[in-house]
């Protein structure tokens, strides 16, 4: 299979300035990714920033204005078919038969993926245990629970054991436990091989489950990396001090030096901590000397959320 | 297996995903089944008394116009269907498959054409029931359940771009209801001679009148003395009808499915 190679790499999903306009409205305005083989990426942005359009495209449901892609080795607007027979596409909603059961569906969806009627049933049947539905396979989808719908969604986005699997925002609107049954399934592809291009809203998600991140902006790449290099890119590690009596505040932002940052709502001041545990030794030490009275001292890496916000400020 | 059989393959898949809706869920099916029964048994016994055809049994002019208009009623199955699939997904994931992209039209054609002869052939057996028959011998017969079938299949054209092409729920609703004075604006249930001049040229150049009407002579029932062109050219209107409903909304719906990857 002829995998698009750029500086050596081996890139599963290439999209280079993918632009999708609506009007004067640009959806992809430019779009630029990599993805290597068997690898985990995470789209991020704002909802509106063009993170469905790109996987529509991708998965050759959009025709781009501009700009090109391959998926698994093929153009997506030129062998379109090619492409589909090497995707699983699980989209935003349960895209499902409700009024069939579970067995029924990934029976049709496996004919249509052109299985022989005995293979269909049979992947069916590997399916639905592998996603723990194998108990309720005869029940109507309707009377399934948000958790199971989406298994079932997933499943039936790997009829064909597809190299590359797109997942748009799948853990939306469900609940925790939901949550963590689609991350394990996600987890399980990837360590079977699976390629996975993941949007989601959640940066705990992306952060749980994604080896590298792409933030997207107005249809446009606006950084690139694995969850920890982003949020290097925010300064990296700072030390944080609660103080009890907010009127305190201003004695322990001296105490850290010219680069506190003080948040009066939480009765917080933090500044950059370049040496770690030394400068958290050096903090615990200073605070006891000047007897302010502090609820909480920690050394906080940056969040993916505090990142997203500040690559994405000033957007919807 | 080459891509002619793949596509036919791939259609008989989605027909087949209909056919087993009715045995997940008989009742509604059913329900299906016995609302143009109840329409029937509505205007024959509660309405009809009071309608007098000259030259004339009602009932016996009623069942032609009560199974064209049934025809035109399939629309609303159609569209909804359609609209659904788009709304929840559905569409998109067959077409991130690598099946034949025809078959999600093919398929739902199939599957609508079959419900309508099952619909048709319980109309008949309560026509049948209620005292209506045919008088022209099985030939006939069958030319008027050709042309009523041809109308559905023309209307299917209608419903897959209105299906593709109207997306919120309250505009469904709204076609749903208009979906009934086109119906009772023909021939169906009385003659558009008893209507007002202007609303009685609209009702019988209504597609559905044409089919109706070519539908009683087929089947030798009694028509109602309306002495317009249309009148006495059913036969070829509803021949003629069909095929410019299609001409129409074929090339349109298939535009409208392309313009789904716009």
């Amino acid at each position: 299979m002829a995998y698009g190679t750029l500086y050596g790499m081996t890139y599963t999903i290439e999209a280079h300035g993918l632009v999708k306009r609506y009007g004067a409205r640009a959806a992809l305005d430019g779009f630029d990714l990599a993805v290597p083989r068997g690898t985990v990426h995470g789209l991020l942005g704002p909802n509106g920033a063009g993170k469905t359009t790109a996987v529509r495209v991708l998965t050759t449901l959009l025709r781009p204005d501009a700009g090109t892609a391959r998926v698994a080795g093929f153009d997506v607007a030129r062998d379109g078919r090619e492409v589909r027979r090497r995707i699983g596409l699980v989209g935003q909603h349960a895209a499902l038969d409700e009024a069939l059961s579970g067995r029924a569906n990934l029976e049709m969806f496996g004919r249509l993926s052109h299985l022989r009627p005995k293979a269909a049933g049979r992947r069916a049947g590997e399916l639905l245990d592998r996603f723990g539905l194998a108990g309720t396979g005869r029940k109507a989808v309707k009377d399934y629970s948000g958790g199971m719908r989406r298994r079932l969604d997933l499943a039936a986005g790997l009829i064909l054991s597809p190299p590359v699997l797109f997942l748009d925002e799948p853990t939306t609107g469900l609940d925790p436990r939901g949550r963590a049954e689609v991350w394990a399934a996600v987890r399980a592809l990837v360590a079977d091989g699976t390629t996975v291009l993941l949007t989601t809203q959640y940066l705990e998600e992306a952060d749980q489950l994604a080896h590298r991140v792409t933030v997207v902006n107005e249809g446009r790449q606006v950084a690139e990396g694995s969850p920890e290099e982003l949020k290097k890119t925010l300064g990296g590690d700072r030390v944080e001090i609660v103080v009890h009596d907010p009127a305190d505040l201003p004695a322990a932002a001296a105490l850290l030096g010219p680069s506190a940052e003080t948040d009066p709502d939480t009765r917080r001041v933090s500044a950059p901590a370049p040496d770690r545990m030394a400068t958290l030794t050096a903090v615990v030490h200073d605070l006891a000397a000047s007897g302010i009275a502090a609820d909480d001292v920690a050394i906080r890496r940056p969040t993916l959320d505090e990142v997203f916000l500040h690559l994405t400020r000033g957007a919807a | 297996m080459n891509r002619l059989t793949w596509a036919l393959a791939d259609g008989w898949t989605v027909t087949r995903r209909e056919v087993t809706h009715w045995t997940a869920n008989p009742g509604q099916l059913v329900a299906g089944l016995l609302f143009p029964v109840m329409v029937l048994l509505l205007f024959a016994y509660l309405l009809g008394g009071g309608i007098e055809v000259p030259g004339g049994d009602y009932r016996e002019f009623l069942l032609p116009g009560m199974f064209a208009m049934t025809m035109v009623f399939g629309l609303e199955g159609t569209f909804t269907a359609i609209g659904n699939d788009v709304t929840k997904g559905v569409t998109d994931r067959f077409r991130s498959l690598p099946m034949a992209s025809s078959a999600v039209v093919s398929g739902r054609a199939a599957a609508d054409m079959l419900t309508t002869v099952l619909s048709l052939a319980v109309l008949i057996a309560c026509g049948l029931a209620v005292g209506w028959s045919a008088r022209n011998g099985l030939g006939d017969a069958l030319a008027a359940v050709g042309l009523l079938l041809w109308l559905r299949f023309a209307l299917l054209w209608a419903g897959i771009w209105l299906g593709l092409k109207i997306r919120n729920p309250e505009a469904v609703m709204a076609l749903q209801i208009l979906v009934w004075p086109i119906g009772f604006l023909s021939n169906a249930i009385t003659s558009p001679a008893t209507m007002p001049g202007w609303l009685g040229a609209i009702a019988d150049w209504n597609p559905l009148s044409s089919t109706a009407a070519a539908a009683r002579e087929l089947f030798g029932n009694p028509g109602w003395a309306n002495d317009t062109w249309a009148a006495a050219h059913a036969v070829e209107l509803a021949l003629a009808w069909p095929l410019v409903i299609t001409a129409v909304f074929a090339p349109l719906s298939v535009r409208a499915y392309r313009n789904l990857s716009r």
